[in-house]
């Protein structure tokens, strides 16, 4: 082949490529048109096979497609690191002519909202985050009400009164589930304490699973995560003690050992705000608390749902039960005064109960049972 | 504190057999940057076997092919074509991270039977040491056993001599009429095989499920750790537990309330190699006689 | 067994024409494993390679993708041609984007034309500082600098994270590991094309990108520096003779490399994130290792490895997005991209010849 041909060829391309992009549409207006169904993308944080976080999330999408069948079409990215790559994807989401697009982790907040006002006329779901726009709704689940039927399970199972906790990021949505627990825990086992571990990731199996060996050889006899893959769990098996699953039901892992899951069911969520914007009566579910918005549900509307009582004495399992459906009656407030933190300082005077703002904004300290201090 | 001590053994055992056969591998001039492919196929392969034919111990030999074989694709390139090996072995990371998750991908969700442990009779009953030393599944005495044997195989063996032979200087090896290349293969292939059996005992014993990427970084590490122990097998021993006991330092301590930040502890192994490194680099005479002076450099065979 | 014998002469067509003999083949492979795992291999190739930079905008993006990995490639280049092998540019890169964050957080009243140029000082001392480390006891102690380098490739990442984690973090995140948000005049900007307007994110960054490769693409081939560090590297001994010292070249070489994977750090942050995060490189460094050998170690090929394997990238998300093809499958191929473009150098630089030999490895009495 002859220079000169390589030379003309490149010359052609490159002109050819500048011819194209100048007569080519704005850039930012591009948006594939979807062929009648509507189209709902899904962001992942890790792969659906993490069998915790997002593995619920995936069961939830599931749940759309068999509920709206070919109304609707979905699509989803896994693996999307919580960075530049994020925003990039969601735009291309949201180009790819989807109506809704829903965002599972909480690093895709800023992201979310930077790429909400490039498309004004999409609509954005963000999971667990706070910042709200126009067209950016957030949606989170009351996962410490769940926690806090773990610490009366285990306030009433546990010999040894050593209870291990493995812990992913200090936000305020694992602080809450900590506290939660330690209340539940010491309103029926006022010897019993947590302690946490930090892995600081929410999926590193391995880790998870020396933390938790770790917390066995410090004498726990029962496990509680906030990390998301079964490895805590089938540590627990092995180690013949007990543990709560995360997210979704981890029975598999640990048929001896677990003693339920609260399982984050996703789908109504899902399904309820895609209706909405189909018909046109979506919001962005800001309400009168910012905090909390309209969104944040729990036991009650079955977002969060408890899988049955197993490996536990019949006694305990009753006593959970009540415990959960006073949650899920809304007699039972968890964060309800005198709640004193772990240095015996009274942070929640008798009779006053946290409100949503205040469970995010003012709970920057472990409860009464928890030892340590949080880290950072 | 004997709970402790046995899980700082366990989480140390699959850096035991990377590092080794990464040592070999280094030892006979070659760098493969890929260990964590390799061990990510080997635990894959492993954890699939093991489901499919119902026994763990498939599962160990089948870690162990499947390293091996991936060690092979290098090898290929990096000896076949005389690639350069430090693009080869990431290329090996990056395809054997992908590739196990593909072949993984129906094995999701699924559990295992990990191995069983097999105590060894009389000696397990000795007090203090019995249970932790002889009270174990048989992954752990034999990456013991594979210390030993490399151990005695550098030193003691002429196929060692040749191995060192060939890393020390391919040019005088190969006048000498040494095959280089086949050499390094056997070499890069065991490497692959120990790294492989290291990515076994993730599924088989520490967490009995498969998920994607879930060696997480620990290949790195066992590179580490080869450098660590100055290209000497029973220092790989001691590295390796002193790796995997900060680890659990780490993890222990913060269940006891220490606040020294985790980052900072986790940071010492690669301090100290680095200490390693200098010290050897100062001392000629152990560094002639360890570190292979071929590393990573290509060696091009034309008649 | 395979004889090789380096090729005198390697007129451009070859050098051009095997990359695409290399992809091609990549291509073939790759049909036969989306065929394999029940995709229509020819949608699934559209999908990978043609749809993400089939809009303008997505160009821009694939430049995005591309910068960071063209910045440090491009500063490898250096080092490798002087035959110093500098594998930790990930580190490198990571305190990059610490020290131009440290300034970037420190002063955020200061208006762009201070702030902007004292974070690219910031990041490329970040970087220098980083890569002296493993040159410095190079050179004085004799060290392996591609143990050391990787080592600290470590400590870099958890010194962000800790930095992030803990003295650094915004009070404001509840917790969650980031900084606070860049100032306005710490942000690189996205260029506003004429007669196009934004292509995607394509922001200034990339020019500085672009032109740093054909700046070093000069240094190298006219200039005495390049020619310096050809010779140390092909043959350090004629080297010396000739007045070079070793040990300036390495240090040089090393700066270089560090300033670069610094810069990059800082551009990434600066224009894509606006804070710091526990993750600022997703494996830049590592990618541009294989970048820089994709291109030969030449920096305009730089250019061109870079986007492709930004392309691989983009193709896997694109894919993923509309067939479902899960992520993993971008590796498979990823990793088959990189070895046939390694293998396809092979066969441009040597004249390849199989023989059967019956040779086996001899053991014995020799």
């Amino acid at each position: 082949m002859n220079n000169k041909i390589v030379i003309a060829v490149l010359g052609a391309a490159i002109l050819g490529a500048v011819y194209w992009m100048t007569t080519g549409e704005k850039a930012s207006q591009v948006v594939e048109k979807s062929d009648g169904a509507v189209k709902v993308g899904f962001v992942y944080l890790t792969t659906p096979g993490d069998h915790g976080w997002t593995y619920a999330h995936e069961l939830g999408r599931q749940q759309v497609e068999k509920h709206f069948g070919n109304k609707v079409k979905t699509s989803y990215v896994e693996n999307v690191p919580e960075g530049p790559d994020a925003a990039r994807i969601i735009r291309e989401l949201a180009k790819k002519g989807n109506s809704i697009i829903f965002t599972t982790s909480f690093g895709y907040m800023d992201p979310t909202i930077k790429v909400a006002k490039e498309f004004p006329n999409v609509k954005f779901e963000h999971i667990s985050g706070y910042k709200r726009a126009a067209n950016v709704a957030t949606g989170n689940i009351r996962y410490y009400e769940g926690r806090y039927v773990q610490g009366v399970v285990a306030g009433l199972t546990t010999k040894s009164n050593k209870i291990g906790y493995l812990a992913s990021f200090p936000i305020p949505e694992v602080i809450q589930g900590i506290n939660a627990f330690a209340l539940g825990l010491r309103s029926v086992n006022p010897d019993a304490n947590l302690s946490v571990i930090w892995v600081n990731s929410w999926y590193d199996p391995v880790k998870e699973a020396d933390a938790a060996k770790v917390h066995i050889a410090e004498g726990a006899d029962i496990l509680a995560q906030h990390t998301d893959s079964p490895a805590m769990l089938q540590a627990a098996e092995k180690a013949g003690v007990l543990g709560f699953g995360q997210a979704s039901d981890m029975k598999a892992f640990a048929p001896k050992a677990q003693l339920f899951s609260s399982v984050n069911n996703w789908g109504p969520h899902y399904i309820n705000k895609i209706s909405k914007m189909i018909d046109g009566t979506w919001t962005t579910g800001d309400g009168p608390d910012h905090w909390a918005g309209n969104d944040w549900v729990g036991m009650s509307d079955d977002y969060l749902v408890l899988t049955p009582f197993e490996n536990m004495s019949a006694d305990v399992a009753k006593a959970a039960a009540k415990v959960a459906a006073d949650i899920k009656s809304g007699n039972n407030k968890i964060f309800t005064g005198p709640i004193k933190d772990n240095t015996g300082k009274i942070r929640v005077p008798a009779g006053k109960t946290l409100n949503d703002g205040e469970l995010f904004s003012t709970l920057n300290y472990y409860v009464e049972g928890v030892k340590g201090k949080i880290p950072g | 504190m004997e709970a402790l001590i046995l899980t700082v053994l366990l989480t140390s055992v699959p850096l035991i057999f990377a590092a080794s056969g990464e040592l070999i591998a280094e030892r006979s001039g070659v760098l493969n940057l890929g260990v964590e492919g390799m061990m990510l196929m080997g635990a894959v392969s492993a954890f699939a076997a093991s489901s499919i034919f119902g026994s763990p111990y498939v599962g160990i030999l089948a870690g162990a092919v499947a390293g091996a074989l991936t060690a092979a694709v290098f090898a290929v390139f990096a000896l076949g074509l005389a690639t350069n090996q430090v693009a080869t072995g990431l290329a090996l990371t990056i395809f054997g991270a992908g590739l196990s998750g593909l072949v993984g991908a129906p094995f999701v969700g699924g559990t295992i039977d990990g191995l069983p442990t097999l105590a060894i009779p009389l000696l397990v009953d000795i007090p203090v040491f019995g249970n932790l030393l002889f009270n174990h599944d048989i992954m752990v005495y034999l990456s013991i056993g594979f210390i030993v044997i490399i151990a005695w195989f550098l030193t003691q063996t002429r196929a060692g001599l040749v191995l060192r032979a060939v890393g020390n200087s391919h040019d005088s090896a190969h006048a000498l009429g040494y095959q280089v290349l086949l050499v390094r293969f056997y070499a890069v292939s065991f490497g692959g095989m120990m790294a492989g059996l290291g990515g076994a005992y993730l599924p088989l014993v520490l967490t009995p499920h498969w998920s994607e990427g879930m060696t997480a970084g620990r290949g790195w590490i066992a590179l580490a750790l080869v450098v660590f122990a100055s290209w000497l097998p029973s220092r790989i021993l001691i590295g390796a537990l002193l790796f995997g006991g900060i680890t659990i330092m780490q993890l222990a301590g913060q269940a006891r309330g220490w606040t020294i930040p985790p980052q900072l502890l986790s940071m010492l192994p690669y301090i100290a190699t680095i200490v390693v490194l200098v010290i050897i680099a100062r001392n000629r005479e152990f560094a002639r006689a360890n570190s292979p002076a071929c590393l990573g450099q290509i060696f091009i065979q034309n008649k | 067994m395979i004889s090789m014998t380096p090729r005198k002469h390697i007129p451009l067509s070859r050098t051009l024409l095997t990359p695409v003999v290399s992809i091609v083949l990549t291509v073939i492979i790759g049909a036969m494993i989306f065929g394999l795992l029940d995709y229509n291999p020819l949608s699934a190739l559209y999908e990978f390679f043609v749809a993400p930079i089939s809009r303008p905008d997505q160009i821009g993006d694939l430049f995005v993708k591309a910068c960071p990995l063209i910045i440090t490639a491009t500063g490898l280049v250096f080092c490798y041609r002087a035959n110093i092998w500098n594998i930790g540019a990930e580190g490198q890169l990571i305190f990059g984007a610490i020290f131009s964050g440290g300034v970037a957080l420190a002063f955020p009243d200061w208006p762009a034309l201070i702030l902007m140029p004292s974070m690219v000082l910031a990041g490329m001392i970040g970087g220098i500082f980083w890569a002296m480390i493993p040159a410095l006891l190079k050179v004085r102690f004799n060290t392996n600098e591609i143990l050391v380098s990787l080592m600290l490739t470590y400590v870099a990442a958890l010194s962000i994270d800790w930095l992030v984690r803990g003295p650094w973090r915004d009070p404001m995140s509840f917790g969650f590991p980031l900084t606070k948000m860049y100032s306005d005049a710490a942000l690189i900007h996205r260029i506003e094309v004429p007669f196009v307007g934004m292509l995607g994110q394509l922001h200034w960054g990339v020019v500085g990108a672009l032109l740093f490769a054909c700046v070093a693409a000069f240094l190298l081939s006219r200039t005495i520096l390049g020619f310096q560090i050809k010779v140390m590297g092909d043959a350090p001994r004629a080297g010396r003779f000739a007045g070079f010292n070793p040990h300036v070249t390495t240090i040089g070489v090393m700066a270089i490399a560090g300033g670069a994977a610094g810069l990059a750090g800082m551009v990434e942050v600066s224009a894509s994130m606006g804070q710091l995060q526990p993750n600022v490189s997703f494996g830049y460094g590592f990618t541009a290792i294989i970048v820089a050998f994709l291109a030969r170690l030449n920096p305009l090929g730089v250019i061109f490895a870079g986007l492709i394997v930004a392309l691989a990238e983009l193709g896997g998300d694109n894919a993923q997005i509309v067939l479902g093809m899960p992520k993993v499958v971008t590796g498979v191929f990823k990793g088959i991209l990189l070895f046939m473009l390694l293998a396809g150098e092979t066969f441009n630089r040597y004249h390849i010849q199989w023989q059967r030999t019956g040779n086996k490895l001899n053991l014995k009495e020799k």
